[in-house]
């Protein structure tokens, strides 16, 4: 069943594409900034002044021999190499609605980590014990040309260990009340497939994966559907949609936990390789908890976990923010 | 298949599990509002270390084979190459099953002496035999065991708690299914032995700051009691033979 194509939807696309907004994070702990225009690459190398320093020396054949060495070098002065202090996320920017044939569509970039996500709404039957619940079925994907760690072939375990994750987040927040998504009870109700697909894989694919779906959720138009009482059959009515009732908005903030003591926001791919472990927070606008995920890695204690997730709070208001603006943003049809 | 090879195995179960409920002395049920939980040691001939936990009417039954040669391209230069594999009850390994074994196998490089044992292989497998609440935590202890028993050099032993948070607000640890559906948040934690951390954090529901770190303190003081069983299990088959 495809969403209508026609002059509405059109415009909605060229309405969408540029209501693609950038927020550079905030450092720990002061209030972040955000910056409305259309620039993809806002992050320049060795903004931070230490960083700067500490790239002077044999920066180059240190970082290829020996990468934790170099890496704890700007560690111990509070910095990252690519210029991010220790609680700076990447740029982060997100274009909604720009996939037509989906119902509801999101691209995400955090600096160079790329995940797109399509929702697509199917009617279905439901279950005899939940008759008025509808479903909700999202999936990873990881293909290979996102990182030449994957392979082509049946997912493997990283993109199932995040299908899990984010079928958790949904299940925990209570994002989308099932039962909103029942047409008639138990006779038809919404399937909701929300299909992730990270296209550059550049560290923190939990974060990006869930900011993702989130906005395409938000993007979502569902048609209209009656039961016709004569026939018993549903009549879809493409020209007039309405948008999910989306609950709450769960954000998902991820750790690299380095030498078993150290706490860095947002890694990218090289830092995930060098780390002890990862932490993943996931909160709602309530400040409660959806999920912590924490897969083994360097131990921590309470103190430190409450850390992060303080840490995850202030950036969930940050992400709110941005997807409020972006979604205003799109003009009315 | 597998019905002729499930016919001859809930018999040896049971006797077995009745063996280890007459003789195991275990110390929780008093103080700590743990189920009652138990375990055998060696009961496999083939794999280098085997275990089989039971918490309440939770078991699970853990292999581990190795360090023998890694397969293909699993090797890795400077350490031991671990895989994980969980099998439920009924049916085929799913999404879920995957997670929990990325989740196990993280938890136990992180205790694991990989270095001892470079381009080794190194496998573990969880078979479930009864689920009755708790399960990622049955499945940890079972793999603690499982590394005891083969005799693996680790850093420090890990414990897996479940609490589970009541809509009425009380805390219960290691729920059962039962407790588990009514409950509004379950978390579960390793909890490793050295200094009392929390090694991996798992959590299904929502739940506030205080009433998660509420939940950790009490993983940790619950630790204790399981880490002694642990130390009496190990001293107990030692002293037999």
């Amino acid at each position: 069943m495809e969403a209508g194509h026609g002059p509405e939807s059109q415009a909605a696309v060229g309405g969408s594409l540029g209501a693609s907004l950038c927020a550079s994070g905030a450092s720990w702990p002061c209030a972040g900034h955000l910056v409305v225009g259309c620039t993809l690459r806002r992050l320049v190398p060795g903004r931070c002044g230490r960083a700067k320093a500490c790239l002077a020396g044999s920066g180059g054949e240190l970082r290829t021999v020996e990468p934790l060495e170099y890496y704890r070098r700007f560690l111990k002065e509070n910095c990252r190499p690519d210029g991010r202090e220790l609680g700076e996320f990447r740029t982060t920017t997100v274009n909604i609605g720009s996939i037509t044939t989906a119902d509801g569509s999101a691209l995400v970039k955090f600096g160079n980590t790329t995940v797109i996500c399509g929702v697509k709404a199917e009617l279905a039957t439901p279950t005899e014990d939940s008759a008025n619940k509808g479903y909700i079925v999202p999936n990873v994907e990881l293909p290979s040309l996102c990182s030449p760690r994957f392979r082509s072939g049946p997912p493997g375990e990283e993109a199932q260990a995040a299908s899990q994750f984010i079928a958790d987040v949904i299940e925990n927040s209570q994002i989308i009340e099932k039962e909103d998504l029942c047409i008639a009870n138990g006779k038809l109700v919404w399937v909701l497939y929300c299909d992730i697909i990270c296209m550059d894989y550049d560290g923190n694919l939990l974060d990006a994966s869930a900011f993702a779906l989130l906005a395409a959720l938000k993007n979502v138009q569902l048609p209209s559907v009656t039961i016709n009482e004569e026939t018993g059959l549903s009549e879809v009515n493409f020209k007039q949609k309405n948008p999910l009732m989306i609950r709450k908005h769960p954000v998902a903030t991820s750790f690299a936990i380095f030498d078993d003591t150290l706490l860095i926001v947002d890694p990218n791919a090289e830092e995930e390789d060098l780390a002890t472990g990862t932490v993943t927070v996931v909160t709602d606008e309530e400040d409660r908890l959806c999920s912590v995920h924490k897969p083994g890695g360097s131990p921590l204690t309470g103190a430190k976990l409450q850390d992060c997730i303080s840490r995850a709070i202030t950036r969930q208001r940050e992400v709110k923010k941005l997807i409020d603006k972006v979604i205003n943003s799109i003009k009315p049809k | 298949m597998r019905e002729r090879a499930a016919a001859p195995l809930p018999s040896r179960r049971d006797q077995w599990e009745a063996a280890v409920l007459r003789e195991a002395k275990m110390a929780a049920g008093s103080g700590c509002c743990l189920r009652p939980f138990s375990c055998e040691l060696g009961l496999l001939s083939r794999p280098d270390g085997s275990a089989a936990f039971l918490q309440g009417d939770t078991s699970v039954l853990a292999a581990l084979y190795g360090p023998a040669e890694a397969k293909g391209n699993r090797e890795l230069p400077e350490r031991v190459a671990l895989e994980v594999l969980l099998r439920p009850k009924v049916g085929l390994p799913g999404v879920g099953e995957r997670s929990r074994e990325q989740l196990l196998r993280r938890t136990l490089e992180a205790v694991l002496l990989g270095r001892l044992h470079p381009r080794c292989g190194l496998s573990l497998s969880l078979q479930v035999l009864r689920d009755g609440g708790s399960l990622l935590s049955c499945c940890l202890n079972a793999a603690c065991m499982g590394l005891l028993d083969a005799g693996l050099p680790l850093a420090s032993l890990f414990c897996g708690v479940a609490c589970a948070l009541l809509p009425d607000g009380s805390l219960v640890l290691d729920p059962s299914s039962q407790q588990e559906k009514e409950a509004r948040a379950v978390l579960t934690f390793a909890i490793d032995s050295a200094e009392k951390k929390v090694l991996m954090a798992s959590t299904k529901g929502s739940c506030s700051m205080e009433e998660m770190q509420q939940c950790i303190a009490a993983a940790q003081s619950a630790a204790d009691t399981i880490f002694q069983f642990y130390r009496d299990s190990i001293r107990r088959r030692y002293s037999k033979s």
